[in-house]
């Protein structure tokens, strides 16, 4: 009891602590996440961080909640240097965070929801006391949410609402919140951030967002820094600064892409033709909306976009992972629905992303994991019915060595290699065919090294030049604009912008990806 | 399975864990034994005698081993299709009811013609049993561990339905069962022994699974399906035909099994045919690591353990079903030998001394 009412007498007179970052660097092996970065949270703001994927605006917030430890560099809290070890550490010093994905108990009720979540609890819950004290604690409350439904029955916005009130239960004044609108629809994300800003306005709290969407800073931010491949790229306040601005803050100068050698095709076919495409995420709800698109031989169409607006699914009904639902794919002009037979007849091959999730058998060999796509063809088997082993083997040898893959051996299962080497695997596999037409890659190149990337850039334009159809999806612009003859932006489940690459225009690429 | 000079490891990490578990199995019940006031080593020798002492505990144990080896795959192929099934006792039963089905039918063809006709009726009967098993899990996502559990007991209930009503023998009063199949459409034995022919198939079903899931296409692809849907379906197989194909050979082994019980044991069918063979075969395929060859062994040995029952009663005074417990126990130790795998340093794998040699390839 004694804690809510010093909780609320000290409502209007406590002001949110200052957050300093002082040039904080972070380093994963060789990859530097986050290099001599800085920001600025002044009490009482509402502060957005913006940046591309991978621009570093998740590791910059695990070093602030302690997850994890940065490598130089000051948290500094109140003017005071503060080390911060574990999200506990945070909470000390009043800084809690809202994650992208619900952490709530869904058969449990938000009050039981709400005690579970304190970082001291007894051996023994007093639930009349508990429920008087959060009865008082919802009526100070930005936004209110039923005490007593289980979660399970909250609509995503009240779930998201929970979250965040949960930091507010647990005293935090700095709120850190990571993409906290990606799970609503705009007029759920659009109340709980206004409810939100009139907090911070009266002084109550201090918001770091981590948001991609350009309306949404406009309309709730104070003030911006924006990250750039784990670089410190800009910061200003939002009132001075136009949507171009802040895009060509995320985005950087149009960088040159390094000339590539890409011959000129006289004669092109349309190899795949997407008309008209639906399909559902895993929650059912929608993930293409419509999508068409056609690709011709000899080009590399890329398409780009944040991830999360149904590239990924895209991607898994290519590949028959994921059924549509409405909308035909067709290849060569026929009717494709991704069976073994049309795969072979048509040639069509798959580079996906996570490829020990999406493209391997782990506990199966590397030879027979590189036999997948010839395993039931001459000369790996007999009569399409007997494996001739010795050929799988023989294959297996060769493309180790061609595609340098690094394994014990060829029986060592994919699942014990490294990922640069697991996907080389997949890489040998689908690329080693010389019948290729065409070639559907999703991010080829995530998480590998600055020479492999440049290797598999160049297996790819080669297949282009060789006259393959290349659909390439990617989060990382620099390598669309490098690779692609057209490009395109995806955004909510369809396209929302194309051109072709010398056209290309920078800043709106920029706006539709971030859906404006 | 692809043998390698580098993987010898890996090899002797999958038969000494097995056999390690057997023994800490077998400490572990003579503690058992122990506390129930007899003699461990004695009921060991005991269990030796009955099972394996004699040609005569031989013949017993074989007899018993054949209906294991045929309900292990039940178990042990739809494994490698990443499918845990245990319905293997209500595709034995049902087996059992079409082989008795086809072999009262008919009555008075040639005995060859009888034989093949209740094999036949048994192998649909237990596949089509286990294969709605593999529909309910691919086409409605129902699961296949509680769906084939439960369906035992239809598999049963259907069994004593059927010999105590429309296909009771009336002469048959103690025990109802079905009218008997002629003696002479009656499975023969061995040669010079009691053995009947089950043995035969049972090893046999066990070279084919072994042969279907190592070195065919249809293995592979079931393996790959097994190790992770998501390739298989961006390597475009067909897991819904997979899935239905091998829970129906997998109900079908069952399935003949229950016809051997029938056309060379029991001679009819009755509550006799569910005599637990199903359970124990889940147990077989879990020790054998799901490889049919090493099934055919394990399935002699348990055959043995099961045929010394009656000798733990009258020599040690131990209940009849201290051999269950014997089961049960080697069943807990090799769940938690599973866990075991690759975590133990002198099975790892040491990166390859001998460099791969490139062979001649175009690629």
């Amino acid at each position: 009891m004694n804690t809510t009412l010093t909780h609320q007498s000290h409502t209007e007179v406590l002001v949110p602590p200052e957050l300093e970052v002082v040039r904080m660097t972070k380093k994963f092996g060789h990859l530097t996440a986050l290099d001599d970065v800085s920001l600025h949270l002044r009490p009482g703001t509402f502060h957005a961080l913006l940046g591309e994927n991978g621009a570093g605006k998740s590791t910059l917030v695990k070093c602030i909640m302690g997850f994890y430890r940065p490598d130089h560099g000051d948290v500094i809290v109140d003017r005071h240097s503060r080390t911060i070890d574990s999200p506990r550490d945070a909470h000390r010093y009043g800084i809690g965070m809202v994650y992208q994905h619900f952490t709530s108990v869904p058969a449990m009720t938000v009050a039981e929801n709400l005690v579970l979540s304190r970082y001291e609890t007894s051996n023994f819950i007093n639930w009349k006391q508990e429920l008087q004290a959060l009865d008082t604690f919802m009526e100070t409350a930005p936004f209110q949410v039923p005490l007593s439904t289980p979660v399970s029955q909250l609509a995503a916005g009240q779930k998201q609402k929970l979250e965040i009130l949960k930091q507010i239960y647990l005293k935090a004044r700095i709120l850190i919140l990571d993409e906290p609108t990606s799970v609503l629809t705009p007029q759920e994300a659009d109340e709980v951030l206004g409810l939100l800003r009139e907090t911070v306005t009266q002084g109550r709290l201090s918001v770091l967002i981590i948001s991609h969407k350009f309306r949404e800073v406009t309309a709730f931010c104070d003030e911006i820094t924006v990250l750039r491949k784990g670089k410190f790229a800009g910061t200003g306040l939002v009132k001075n600064l136009s949507i171009a601005d802040m895009s060509e803050m995320m985005m950087g100068e149009r960088r040159q892409p390094k000339p590539v050698h890409k011959t000129t095709h006289l004669q092109q076919n349309p190899i795949l033709q997407i008309q008209q495409l639906h399909a559902h995420k895993d929650n059912g709800a929608e993930a293409l909306a419509g999508l068409s698109l056609t690709v011709q031989s000899g080009e590399i169409l890329g398409i780009a976009g944040i991830s999360g607006n149904g590239q990924r699914e895209l991607v898994e009904v290519l590949a028959g992972q994921r059924p549509a639902t409405q909308g035909q794919i067709l290849v060569n002009s026929e009717v494709y629905r991704s069976t073994r037979a049309e795969m072979y007849r048509h040639r069509v091959y798959t580079l996906p992303e996570e490829p020990l999730r999406n493209a391997c058998v782990p506990h199966m060999s590397v030879a027979e994991n590189l036999a997948l796509r010839t395993f039931d063809r001459p000369p790996q088997s007999k009569a399409g019915v007997w494996l001739v082993l010795k050929m799988i083997r023989q294959m297996a040898a060769g493309l180790i060595d061609t595609f340098k893959i690094k394994t014990p051996s060829a029986e060592t299962p994919v699942g014990n290699l490294s990922g640069g080497n697991v996907q080389r695997t997949v890489l040998a596999r689908e690329l080693s065919s010389e019948r290729i037409q065409l070639l559907i890659a999703a991010n080829p190149c995530f998480g590998l090294d600055f020479a492999a990337v440049e290797d598999i850039h160049g297996q790819i334009l080669a297949a282009r030049n060789q006259n393959v159809a290349v659909l390439l999806v990617s989060e990382d612009l620099d390598e669309l604009l490098k690779l692609a003859d057209r490009i395109t932006v995806m955004s909510e489940g369809r396209l929302v912008y194309e051109s072709a690459i010398a056209e290309a225009d920078f800043a709106t690429i920029g706006r539709s990806m971030a859906g404006h | 399975m692809m043998l390698d000079r580098e993987t010898w490891r890996r090899n002797l990490e999958s038969i000494c864990l097995p056999v390690g578990a057997l023994l800490l199995s077998l400490v572990l019940f003579g503690l058992f034994c122990a506390f129930a006031g007899a003699n461990p080593f004695g009921v060991y020798e005991s269990i030796y005698t009955a099972a394996f002492g004699s040609s005569r505990a031989w013949q017993n144990t074989l007899i018993r081993a054949a209906p294991l080896m045929l309900t292990s795959l039940c178990t042990l192929l739809p494994a490698h299709l990443g499918l845990t099934i245990i319905g293997n006792e209500g595709a034995l039963v049902v087996g059992g009811l079409g082989a008795i089905a086809a072999g009262l039918t008919l009555q008075g063809n040639a005995p060859l013609v009888v034989q093949i006709g209740m094999a036949l009726a048994a192998l649909i009967c237990g596949g089509v049993w286990i294969g709605l098993v593999g529909f309910l899990r691919h086409y409605r996502g129902v699961n296949e561990t509680i769906s084939s559990l439960l369906m035992n007991y239809i598999a049963i209930a259907l069994l004593n339905h059927l010999v105590s009503g429309p296909w009771r023998d009336p002469s048959s009063l103690n025990k109802p069962s079905s009218f008997p199949i002629a003696n002479a459409d009656l499975l023969g034995t061995l040669p010079g022994t009691r053995i009947h022919y089950g043995l035969v198939y049972g090893i046999i079903a066990c070279v084919l699974a072994y042969i279907l899931i190592k070195r065919t296409t249809f293995g592979f692809a079931a393996r790959t399906a097994g190790g992770n849907i998501r390739a298989a379906r961006i390597a475009g197989l067909p897991v819904g035909q997979l899935t239905l194909a091998i829970c129906f050979l997998a109900g079908s082994c069952a399935g003949l099994a229950g016809m051997v019980e029938v056309a060379a044991v029991h001679g009819r069918a009755n509550e006799s045919l569910n005599a637990n063979y199903g359970y124990s075969g889940i147990l077989v395929a879990f020790i054998a690591r799901q490889n049919p060859l090493a099934a055919t062994a394990i399935a002699v040995i348990l055959g043995g353990i099961l045929t010394s029952g009656g000798i733990l009663q009258r020599a040690h005074n131990l209940p009849d079903a201290t051999v269950l417990v014997f089961q049960g126990i080697v069943f807990l130790v090799v769940m938690y030998s599973e866990s075991l795998f690759g975590r133990l340093s002198i099975f790892k794998e040491r990166p390859g001394t001998r460099k791969v040699k490139p062979a001649a390839v175009q690629v």
